[in-house]
């Protein structure tokens, strides 16, 4: 019966999903002449030559959903400049990026079925997907038995042991994150979906940040049931799945959407607990110009977002470890610790790893704060030079390589085959800047049970982070790792409660031990003593 | 240089390599017949239920064992040649040693049942038991049944293991409750209690007589006393451990169950040492048993012999007994001595506490007249090792375990706890007036430091 109404619920969600996957490629678009001079002006494009360029290819054109516009439009770009730029017309060189200009163009001149029945097909994607995927999960009330640690058959199962399941999933998730990140025209027909959503919360039509926005908290609240559902003989888990859910809800969706909506001067919106260098464009010179320009509102947020970074963040990681962050209120956390759950034994736990780890997540760290330096010293010299170096280069290579490729493309798109956390662990510069307080100064520890530790390893196999759990609890001793995240999964799953996290005084935080409690107490302090 | 040759690479023999190369330069080989590597015996079913990968198990990565100079041997020793110091091997290779450790470990009992060798017929003790298992029962298809004999850890973990690929398991128990040769009454209940929810087929005070086979010399159903017959596709044979020595009989060491050690944990003959669960004390040290089948002792076993052969003899003198299992979802842990009413001293007397409809209990041994603080079982609520093991040396009381009972709790955060029930309960059965202290990190902390 169970079984039955789970199998109903993928057949459901794999409709609903299949269609979702299938939207870039459908539909029609048609740009008549009033949009596209709409459009020119909102640009504020000012080049005749590309405008009746472009206008003679596309105006009243029709165009599949499968051709790519940004081709013609950068084209288009390109001949203009060159005209300009022979001519030292240097006004009306045209700056628009061809793929946002081909998004702009398609968002405004899409007809047929997708766009006018706006309600219909959001029922037929997000509807189907949410109630499938709520049939496969719920009935596991049921199926999964007795409350207690479910981990069985992860390594039987295809989608949780990296087989053909796990590769499409990651061939989505890839796909979809180049798509938002460097093809957003194809996510046209996504934004139509949620366009009353969006207009209903900040009165604009939805992009496709809007989409991406939507998705990733109906995934997460979705996914969080699940968690509910599997964890739930642990309040830990029932109360940390809580906190992300709601600080990705309200802090990450619902505050930024709402402050549009507001028309507040600091017109785009504000995730006030995202710190930088996570947020690593928040030094960037167009920032500090529009926080600055923006009044009161501005001027708080930019005290606010240094206070976040420079003083809230390393005290409470003080007093809590980076937990409190990573795994309590961040949205890539959150992310990672619902639709991630079930990768999270992908993780790799050898010592390379680690050093791999080590190198990337403080390198990155390195790279944020060297750019950062650039922008500020940019900002206040006002020049966009520094040592001979374009500022903007170097925020356009972050942006790309870690912004795009790295957090999001690899970070997510990676899940079913290096775990949930690979961003967290090899790239996110917070993360490694919240590891250097926790690993030095923090009441927060992973306390090891005495000598009950069998070494059995379900602690290390489902540490998110990578963590050999058992290297340090086999020897008695805490874990006090930089990269933990605090998620409690190595506690949870440990059956002879060893681990417990917690947070209590520095002293004898550190514990190396070589001869476990239990023995003979004289043997102990010989050899511990040394 | 000297040449230490250790026979065995489970908990015991490893632990001793690691303690022998931290303190020296010697020579070290270990031998093992069963895993090219080390691995967790105790989480082999782990790997059948499909939580980890066989790897995972594995404690150390593979170039752990280059690094540290422990040679690694693959072989199964036939003969030990103490006159000669020589380890002679199946394959007719020999290996010269300059002390030698016995750190064999332990085989499945068997009784002498009719059918006891038959296909299908197995423990769950190796990694070739495993490999077995996971051959004989895949599936519910191919096992439609299956039937354990003997109700100690390993055969709740063996049902527990074929449960999770939903293939029915009938559980044959001696005992009139599960463990209760081990565990006090109730707890033993509830274990009963908890069985029965997995939907294991349990059956108290019943004992296997035969084993049945079919044409194919592949077991098809066992008989019990009760006259019953059961068809089955497997017969999971998990009625305890005894020392795996047989190798050794003809050696010279002397042989009781296992291999006789003295406190220094040396056999008879010279250079010979046996730790783990193959070893066997002359005499048993204060309530433990002469052997001692469990992962902790053979690690604190290891981790004594090493000092003995680095050059500072040591004997093996454990501390306060600890040891924890898990019972399907049920985890147990104890610290200090809690006998079943069985072997119950006469001067032993239980507090029991048991949740109203959580599956959660902790029973507490106490002296009679003393009040004295014996030791403590907890089922579902986990403990602080060192709180418990200081309050054991301390002598503390009944009272003053129950007062202070929160600074043990080593429960997750936000966990309910129980501890005023506990109390509460405990006041009315002794007209005490007990009031929980406040967990404090101060009474954790320091007196940690004071004591080790």
């Amino acid at each position: 019966m169970m079984k039955a109404i789970q199998n109903i619920g993928i057949t459901i969600f794999l409709v609903g999903f299949g269609i979702f996957a299938a939207l870039p490629f459908l539909g029609n678009f048609k740009l008549n002449e009033k949009s596209f001079d709409e459009l020119i002006t909102s640009q504020g494009i000012k080049s005749e030559l590309f405008i009746e360029n472009l206008k003679s290819k596309i105006v009243d054109k029709d165009f599949s959903g499968i051709t790519s516009l940004a081709p013609i439009v950068e084209t288009a770009i390109n001949d203009a400049n060159a005209v300009h730029s022979k001519n030292k017309e240097w006004g009306k060189k045209v700056y628009a990026g061809s793929d946002d200009f081909a998004t702009a163009i398609r968002k405004k001149s899409g007809y047929g079925f997708i766009p006018e029945n706006k309600g219909l097909m959001w029922l037929i994607t997000f509807g189907l997907g949410i109630i499938g995927a709520l049939m496969f999960i719920l009935p596991q009330v049921i199926t999964l038995g007795k409350k207690g640690i479910k981990n069985d058959h992860i390594y039987h199962q295809s989608s949780t042991n990296k087989g053909w399941i796990a590769w499409l999933v990651f061939i989505f998730l890839v796909s979809f994150y180049l798509v938002l990140y460097f093809k957003s025209e194809y996510a046209v027909n996504w934004t139509y979906l949620v366009d009353s959503i969006s207009q209903s919360l900040s009165g604009n039509l939805a992009g496709h940040w809007f989409v991406y926005g939507f998705m990733y908290c109906v995934v997460m609240v979705v996914m969080a049931i699940r968690m509910y559902i599997k964890y739930r003989h642990n309040m830990y888990q029932m109360v940390r799945t809580t906190s992300v859910l709601f600080f990705q809800i309200v802090f990450a969706f619902l505050i930024p959407e709402i402050m549009v909506r507001l028309q507040l001067s600091y017109s785009k919106g504000y995730d006030f607990k995202n710190a930088f260098p996570l947020d690593y464009d928040f030094f960037f010179n167009w920032n500090l110009k529009e926080l600055i320009s923006s009044g009161g509102l501005g001027l708080f947020i930019l005290v606010w977002g240094i206070l976040l970074t420079v003083v809230i963040v390393p005290v409470m990681v003080y007093f809590f470890g980076k937990r409190w962050y990573c795994s309590w209120v961040c949205g890539c956390g959150g992310l990672a610790e619902t639709l991630g759950d079930p990768y999270r034994q992908h993780s790799s736990k050898s010592l390379f790893s680690w050093k791999v780890e080590r190198w990337l997540i403080h390198g990155v760290l390195l790279f944020a704060l060297v750019m950062t330096g650039f922008t500020l010293y940019g900002f206040f010299a006002e020049t966009g030079t520094v040592l001979g170096i374009k500022v903007q280069s170097i925020m356009n290579t972050y942006s790309f390589l870690i912004g795009a490729i790295f957090a999001g493309v690899i970070g997510t798109g990676f899940y079913p085959i290096f775990g949930n956390r690979v961003w967290c662990r090899f790239g996110c510069p917070l993360a490694a800047y919240l590891g250097f307080v926790q690993r030095f100064k923090s009441r927060f520890r992973i306390t090891t049970n005495g000598g009950q530790c069998i070494s059995c390893g379900n602690c290390s196999t489902y540490c998110e982070q990578g963590i050999d759990v058992r290297a340090y609890a086999q020897k008695g001793e805490n874990i006090v790792r930089s990269s933990c995240v605090g998620c409690g999964v190595c506690s949870a799953v440990c059956p002879r409660g060893v681990l417990k996290l917690e947070n209590g005084p520095l002293e004898g935080r550190i514990n190396p031990t070589d001869v476990l409690l239990g023995n003979d107490v004289d043997l102990m302090e010989l050899v511990n003593k040394k | 240089m000297e040449h230490i040759v250790i026979i065995g690479n489970g908990i015991s023999g490893v632990t001793a390599a690691r303690h022998i190369r931290k303190l020296s330069d010697k020579k070290i080989t270990i031998i093992s017949a069963e895993t090219d590597y080390f691995f967790s015996r105790t989480a082999l079913m782990y790997v059948y239920m499909g939580h980890m990968k066989f790897e995972h198990t594995q404690p150390y990565e593979n170039w752990f064992w280059k690094k540290n100079r422990i040679n690694l041997v693959k072989g199964f020793v036939e003969q030990i040649k103490h006159n000669t110091k020589t380890l002679l091997l199946s394959n007719s290779e020999e290996i010269q040693y300059d002390k030698l450790i016995i750190a064999t470990g332990s085989k499945p009992n068997k009784f002498g049942w009719p059918g006891q060798d038959l296909n299908h017929v197995q423990g769950l003790y190796s990694k070739q038991d495993l490999d077995a298992l996971e051959a004989n029962a895949p599936n519910n298809k191919v096992c439609k049944r299956a039937v354990i004999v003997g109700g100690g850890l390993i055969g709740i973990e063996m049902a527990e293991m074929l449960r999770s690929r939903n293939i029915p398991v009938t559980f044959l128990v001696r005992e009139s409750s599960f463990w209760n040769g081990v565990l006090p009454d109730g707890e033993s209940q509830l274990i009963n209690e908890h069985i029965l929810e997995h939907h294991i087929d349990l059956r108290l005070e019943t004992n296997l007589v035969e084993i049945l086979a079919d044409e194919n010399g592949k077991a098809r159903a066992v008989t019990t006393d009760k006259g019953d017959t059961i068809d089955c596709d497997i017969v999971g044979l998990t009625a305890g451990v005894s020392p795996n020595v047989n190798f050794l009989k003809e050696s010279g060491i002397e042989i009781g169950r296992g291999v006789k050690v003295n406190r220094l944990l040396e056999t008879n003959i010279k250079d010979i040492y046996a730790i783990g669960d193959c070893a066997e004390q002359h005499e048993a040290i204060g309530n433990r048993r002469p052997i001692e089948a469990v992962w902790y002792t053979g690690r604190m076993m290891g981790e004594t012999v090493a000092q003995t052969i680095c050059g500072n003899p040591t004997e093996y003198k454990p501390g306060h007994w600890f040891n924890s299992a898990k019972f399907l979802d049920l985890e147990y842990q104890t610290y200090g001595w809690v006998f079943s009413n069985k072997g119950k001293k006469e001067y032993e007397q239980h507090f029991h506490w048991r949740h109203s409809s959580e599956k959660i209990c902790v029973t507490i041994a106490f002296h009679k007249e003393t009040k004295k603080f014996l030791g403590i079982n907890t089922f579902g609520i986990r403990m602080r090792h060192e709180i418990f093991d200081r309050w054991l040396t301390e002598n503390r009381t009944i009272e003053y375990v129950l007062e202070y009972l929160k600074d043990a709790n080593f429960d997750p955060e936000f966990y309910t706890q129980y501890e005023k029930e506990i109390v509460a309960k405990f006041n009315r059965e002794f007209n005490s007036n007990i009031i929980p202290k406040k967990k404090s990190w101060k009474r954790i902390f320091t007196k940690t430091k004071a004591s080790v």
